[in-house]
C-alpha cells in the first residue's frame, strides 16, 4: 500500500464504487445514515398521505371519502408507517452518521453489519407498502390486537403485517448491537462514559431498549402468524388461548418503543440547546441518568395501555403508580434544559427555535400523559381521540420536532451547506401553529365522546367543528413539510457554504471538515473534557466565562495507515434473499418455493460475506 | 358534583374556537343521525356525568387536569420569560458564565413532582377500588350479561329471561352491574355519560358498574377496534322509571305472537327459510343465535347496531342491501366456525322484502 505524504493521513486504497452501485453496497456509516435519512422522508410522506386521508375522511360528520375498509387500511398503516419506516429510521439515521463521529471513531463497530441492518430496514418497508398494490395494506391496526388480527386467515393482509414488523424488528436488532458495541469499544482515547455527548447516550439507551423489548413482540408475532397459518390457537379463547397475552407481548415492546421514538429526539435537544445557548448542558449527569431510569422504568408500565382490559384493580393501581413517577425523569429532563438555556445567550435560528418548540409541545404531552395513569379516569380517555392527541403531541411536538432541530442543526455537517433560515423559519411556525390546530383540538374531542379508529361519525355529538379544525391544520403541518422540502431543493446547490463549525459547536463533529472525509478523523483525537471541541476553542476565566483561546497549532500529520471496510454487495444480497422469503411465507403453503429461494439468496449472501474479507486481505 | 365546574373550561374551549375563527360545518341529512334522538347537545361526553360513578371518575380528572395545568401554566412561563429574557440582540456573543449544574437544585426539581404525583396517587388508588368493587346485597343490582358481536350488542337480563339488541333499559337511581364478554373479537362497551369504558374479551368475564341519576337517553359507542364496521358498533341506554322499567321488562319477557293471517303472516313464511338460522323469536321455531334477537323487534328505537333509526324506509333499504347502510364483509362469514361478519344481501324480492317488514313491525 502506497504511504502519501502530501494528505494529513493515508487511507488504504480500496476501490470504492460510485453512483447507484456506490450507494447499494456502501459500508461507510455516514453513506448508510444519508440512506436512512432520505428513506425516512420518502416513507414519511407515505404516511403523511395517510394522515391527510384519514383527516380528510375525518373533516365532516358521515364523511365520505374512503370506505370502511380503506379508512381501516389507512390509519393502521399509517401508524405503523409512522413509528417503523419514519421516525426509527430518521433517529437512525442520527445515530449512524453522528455516533462515530461524536465518539471519535472511523466508522461502526460492524460495518457491514449496518449496511444489511439498512437494507433489511428497506425490504422490510417496502414488503409492507407493497401491500396497497396487493390486495389490501394491513388493517387491524398498527397494535394487531388479536384475536382480530388473527382473524379470518384467508385475507392475508395481516400475514404481511406480522411478517413485516419481524424483518423491521431483525434490522433493529441488529442495528442495536452494532451501536452497543461501538458505544462500549470505539471511544476515542479519554472519552469515558460520562464524557459521551447526551445524543451518544441516548442512542445507548435506546439501542438496549430495542435489544430487550423486540424479542417480545417478535415471539407474539410468530404467534399470530402461526394462529393464522399452521393452526395454533395461541390466542383463539375457544381453544384455550388468552387473547390478553398479546396485549401484555405487544405492549411489553410497545412502551418502551414509545421511548425508543422519543429519547434520540431528547437526545438532539440536548446537544442543540448547548449550542445555541453559549452554555454547557445543565446537570449533564441528571439528564444522563434520567435517561437511563426512563429506559429502565420504560419496561414497568406496559400495562397501563390495558386499564380497561380487565386486569383487576391491584395490577391496575401497581401500573397506574409506577406511570405517574415515570413524570419524574421525564421531568427532570424539561427542567435541565430550562436551567440549560437560563443565563444562556440564545441564539433563536431554525434549529434552536425546534428545540424550544420541542420543550413546549413535550410538557403538554407529558402532562396529558399523567391524567392517563389516573386509572378510573383512563377508562374514560382510553382509545379516545384525547390519547390520539397525548400521544401526538409527545411523538409529533416531541420526537419530529426534535428531528427536525436535528435536522437544521446538522444538515450542513452532512451536506457543507446551510440551510435557508427564512425558509426554514416559515416551516418552523407552520407547523407549529399546524400541530397545535390539529392535535389541541383532539383533546376536546375524546373528552366529548370521540373513540379512535372509527371512520364516520354522526353529526349531533359535537363532534363537527373540532375536526374541521383538526383537517385545517393537518393540512398546515402538509404545507409546512413542502416548506422544508423546498429548503432542502433550493440550498442543495444554492445554500450557504457551511465550513467545519458554522454554530461555534462544542463536541467532536464539528472539529472536521463538513462534510467530513470518509475517514472521519485524520488523527483519532485524544479527549480531555466533556464539550472536548469546545475546551479548545475556549478556556474559563475566573468568573467563568469563556476566552478564546489562541489559535492551537497545526495538527501533527499522522503516517498511520488507515484501514477503512471496504464496499460489499453481499448485505443487501441477504437482505433481498430475506424479503423474498416473507413474500414466500406469506404465500403458504404454495408460497414454499419462494421461501426456499430467498433462504438459498441469504445464505448466498451471508457465505460469500464471511469469505469476502478473506479474499481482500489475500489481495493485499 | 356540580355541573358548575364542568361548564367553565367548556366556556373557555368555545372562547377558543370563536378566537380561530372557524364555523361549524353544515349539516345534511342522513339515516345514520343519532345525535338527535338524545338530550343535551353533547349526547356521549364524558365530562357531562349523569350519575354518581360517571361523577367521581370526572372529578378525579378535573383535580388532575387543574393540578397539570398548574404545573404547564408554571412551565411554559419559565420557557417563555427565558426565551425572551436571554436571547441575543445584535451579532455578537456576550460572555457566558459557563454554568454546569447545581445539585441541590436538581435535587429538589426531582423531589418536588414525585410528592405532587404522591399526592394525586391517594385519590387515585382509592377511587380505582371503590368503582371497581362488586356491588353488595345492599345494593340491589340489575345484572346483565353483555355480550359483544361483530358488530352489535346483545344484552341479556338473565332477571327476567330477555334478550335484546343494541338498545338497553335501565331503571333510575338503581345499581347495574354488567358482566361483559365476546363471541369473537374485543370489543369495549362505552357509555360516556354513566361510566367508563370496559373491554369485552373472549373467553373472559369483566365487570361495570354504573347508576344513572336522571332518566333518558344514552349513547355509546364500541370503543376497541373491532374490524370493518367498529364505527357503526353503537349502542343506546334507556333509563326509565322504575314503573316504566317493570312495564318494559314484563312486555319484553312474553313471547312474540306471530299474526295468522295477512302480509305478517306472510313475511313469517319468508322469515323461516331467510332469516331462522340466524335470528331468534322467542316463542317460535326462529332461533338463530348469530345474529340479534328480534322478539320485540318494533319496540326499538334502531338496528344496525344502533346507527340507524328503525323506521319502515331504512328497513326496506336495509333489507334491499344490508351493506349499503353499514359496512360488511358477509361473504366472509364462516357459521359452522361461529364466525359472522355481517348480514348477507339476501336477493329479497319487493314482495319479499314488504312482507317481511309487516312482520318486523308487529314484533311490537
Amino acid at each position: 500500500m502506497a504511504v502519501t505524504t502530501d494528505t494529513a493521513a493515508s487511507v488504504d486504497s480500496v476501490v470504492r464504487p460510485r453512483g447507484l452501485w456506490g450507494w447499494l453496497t456502501t459500508t461507510d456509516h455516514k453513506r448508510i445514515g444519508i440512506l436512512y435519512g432520505v428513506t425516512a422522508i420518502a416513507f414519511g410522506v407515505v404516511g403523511g398521505t395517510e394522515a391527510l386521508l384519514i383527516r380528510l375522511q375525518l373533516a365532516t360528520p358521515n364523511g365520505e371519502i374512503l370506505s370502511a375498509d380503506a379508512y381501516n387500511q389507512m390509519f393502521t398503516m399509517h401508524g405503523t408507517t409512522m413509528v417503523f419506516l419514519v421516525v426509527m429510521p430518521a433517529a437512525a439515521a442520527f445515530t449512524n452518521y453522528f455516533l462515530p463521529i461524536l465518539l471519535g471513531a472511523r466508522d461502526v463497530a460492524f460495518p457491514r453489519l449496518n449496511a444489511l441492518s439498512y437494507w433489511v430496514f428497506v425490504f422490510g418497508g417496502l414488503f409492507l407498502t407493497l401491500t396497497f398494490f396487493l390486495g389490501g395494506a394491513p388493517d387491524g391496526g398498527w397494535f394487531g390486537y388479536a384475536p382480530l388480527s388473527t382473524q379470518v386467515p384467508e385475507v392475508v393482509r395481516m400475514d404481511y403485517w406480522a411478517l413485516g414488523l419481524i424483518v423491521l424488528g431483525l434490522a433493529s436488532v441488529l442495528s442495536s448491537v452494532n451501536f452497543i458495541t461501538t458505544v462500549l469499544t470505539m471511544r476515542a482515547p479519554g472519552m469515558t462514559l460520562m464524557r459521551m455527548p447526551v445524543f451518544a447516550w441516548m442512542a445507548t439507551v435506546v439501542s438496549f431498549l430495542l435489544l430487550f423489548s423486540l424479542p417480545m413482540i417478535t415471539v407474539g408475532l410468530f404467534q399470530v402468524f402461526m394462529d393464522r397459518n399452521l393452526g395454533t390457537t395461541f390466542y383463539d379463547a375457544a381453544m384455550g388461548g388468552e387473547p390478553i397475552l398479546w396485549q401484555h407481548l405487544f405492549w411489553l415492546f410497545g412502551h418502551p418503543e414509545v421511548y425508543v421514538l422519543i429519547l434520540p429526539a431528547m437526545g438532539i435537544v440536548s446537544e442543540v440547546l448547548p449550542t445555541f445557548s453559549r452554555k454547557p448542558l445543565f446537570g449533564r449527569s441528571f439528564v444522563i441518568f434520567s435517561g437511563m431510569a426512563i429506559g429502565f422504568m420504560g419496561f414497568g408500565v406496559w400495562a397501563h395501555h390495558m386499564f380497561t382490559a380487565g386486569l383487576g384493580p391491584v395490577a391496575e393501581a401497581a401500573f397506574g403508580l409506577t406511570t405517574m413517577f415515570i413524570a419524574v425523569p421525564t421531568g427532570v429532563k424539561i427542567f435541565n434544559w430550562l436551567g440549560t438555556i437560563w443565563g444562556g445567550s440564545l441564539r433563536l435560528n431554525t434549529a434552536m427555535l425546534f428545540s424550544l418548540g420541542f420543550i413546549f409541545l413535550f410538557v403538554i404531552g407529558g402532562l396529558s400523559g399523567v391524567t392517563h395513569s389516573i386509572v378510573p379516569s383512563d377508562a374514560q380517555q382510553h382509545d379516545t381521540y384525547y390519547v390520539v392527541a397525548h400521544f401526538h403531541y409527545v411523538l409529533f411536538g416531541g420526537a419530529v420536532f426534535g428531528i427536525f432541530s436535528g435536522v437544521y442543526y446538522w444538515w450542513p455537517k452532512v451536506t457543507g451547506r446551510l440551510l435557508d433560515e427564512r425558509l426554514g423559519k416559515w416551516h418552523f411556525w407552520l407547523m407549529f401553529v399546524g400541530m397545535n390546530f390539529t392535535f389541541g383540538p383532539m383533546h376536546v374531542l375524546g373528552l366529548n365522546g370521540m373513540p379512535r379508529r372509527t371512520y364516520r361519525y354522526p353529526e349531533g355529538l359535537g363532534f363537527d367543528m373540532w375536526n374541521m379544525m383538526a383537517t385545517v391544520g393537518a393540512f398546515t403541518i402538509a404545507t409546512a413539510v413542502l416548506v422544508f422540502l423546498a429548503n432542502w431543493w433550493r440550498t442543495r446547490t444554492r445554500g450557504e457554504i457551511a465550513g467545519p463549525d458554522p454554530w461555534d459547536g462544542r463536541t467532536l463533529e464539528w472539529s472536521i471538515p463538513s462534510p467530513p472525509p470518509e475517514h472521519n478523523f485524520d488523527i483519532i483525537p485524544t479527549v480531555v473534557a466533556e464539550d472536548d471541541f469546545w475546551h479548545r476553542k475556549y478556556v474559563e476565566d475566573d468568573s467563568g466565562n469563556p476566552v478564546a483561546r489562541e489559535a492551537p497549532v497545526e495538527s501533527p500529520v499522522s503516517t498511520e495507515p488507515i484501514h477503512l471496510p471496504s464496499p460489499s454487495y453481499h448485505p443487501v444480497l441477504a437482505a433481498f434473499g430475506i424479503f423474498v422469503t416473507a413474500i414466500g411465507a406469506v404465500y403458504l403453503p404454495w408460497g414454499l418455493l419462494a421461501v426456499g429461494t430467498g433462504a438459498v439468496i441469504t445464505m448466498w449472501g451471508l457465505f460469500g460475506w464471511s469469505m469476502e474479507s478473506l479474499t481482500r486481505r489475500e489481495h493485499e | 358534583m356540580s355541573h358548575r365546574v364542568i361548564d367553565r373550561p367548556r366556556r373557555t374551549l368555545v372562547l377558543l374556537v370563536l378566537a380561530f375563527g372557524l364555523l361549524a360545518a353544515c349539516s345534511g341529512d342522513d339515516p345514520t343521525n343519532l345525535g338527535r334522538i338524545v338530550g343535551g347537545d353533547l349526547p356521549q361526553n364524558s365530562l357531562d356525568p349523569a350519575g354518581p360513578i360517571a361523577e367521581q371518575v370526572d372529578s378525579l380528572f378535573w383535580l388532575v387536569f387543574w393540578i397539570a395545568t398548574g404545573v404547564f401554566a408554571l412551565v411554559s412561563l419559565a420557557l417563555a420569560y427565558a426565551v425572551l429574557r436571554f436571547r441575543r440582540r445584535g451579532d455578537t456573543d456576550r460572555p457566558v458564565r459557563q454554568v454546569h449544574g447545581n445539585t441541590r437544585l436538581e435535587i429538589a426539581w426531582t423531589i418536588l413532582p414525585a410528592v405532587i404525583l404522591a399526592i394525586v396517587a391517594v385519590p387515585t388508588v382509592a377511587t380505582l377500588f371503590e368503582v371497581r368493587a362488586a356491588p353488595g346485597p345492599e345494593d340491589d343490582a340489575l345484572e346483565i350479561t353483555v355480550t359483544g358481536h361483530q358488530w352489535w350488542w346483545e344484552f341479556h337480563y338473565p332477571e327476567y329471561g330477555i334478550t335484546t339488541a343494541n338498545e338497553m333499559w335501565v331503571p333510575v337511581d338503581r345499581t347495574v352491574y354488567l358482566s361483559l364478554t365476546s363471541a369473537d373479537v374485543i370489543h369495549s362497551f362505552w357509555v360516556p355519560r354513566l361510566a367508563g369504558k370496559r373491554d369485552a374479551v373472549p373467553g373472559r368475564i369483566n365487570n361495570i358498574r354504573f347508576e344513572a341519576a336522571e332518566t333518558g337517553a344514552y349513547v355509546g359507542q364500541c370503543a376497541e377496534f373491532c374490524g370493518l364496521a367498529h364505527a357503526d358498533m353503537r349502542q343506546r341506554v334507556f333509563v326509565t322509571s322504575a314503573e316504566e322499567f317493570e312495564a318494559w321488562a314484563v312486555a319484553q319477557a312474553s313471547p312474540a305472537s306471530i299474526p295468522a293471517e295477512g302480509p305478517a303472516a306472510a313475511g313469517w313464511e319468508v322469515f323461516q327459510t331467510q332469516c331462522a338460522s340466524c335470528h331468534t323469536i322467542d316463542g317460535t321455531s326462529a332461533s338463530g343465535l348469530f345474529a340479534p334477537n328480534l322478539t320485540h323487534f318494533a319496540s326499538r328505537t334502531s338496528f344496525g347496531g344502533a346507527t340507524i333509526d328503525n323506521t319502515t324506509d331504512h328497513l326496506r333499504e336495509w333489507l334491499r342491501d344490508p351493506s349499503s347502510l353499514k359496512p360488511m364483509s358477509p361473504d366472509l362469514n364462516d357459521l359452522e366456525a361461529g364466525r359472522v361478519l355481517g348480514m348477507p344481501d339476501l336477493g329479497l324480492t319487493e314482495q319479499q322484502i314488504a312482507d317481511l317488514i309487516a312482520l318486523l313491525e308487529s314484533l311490537e
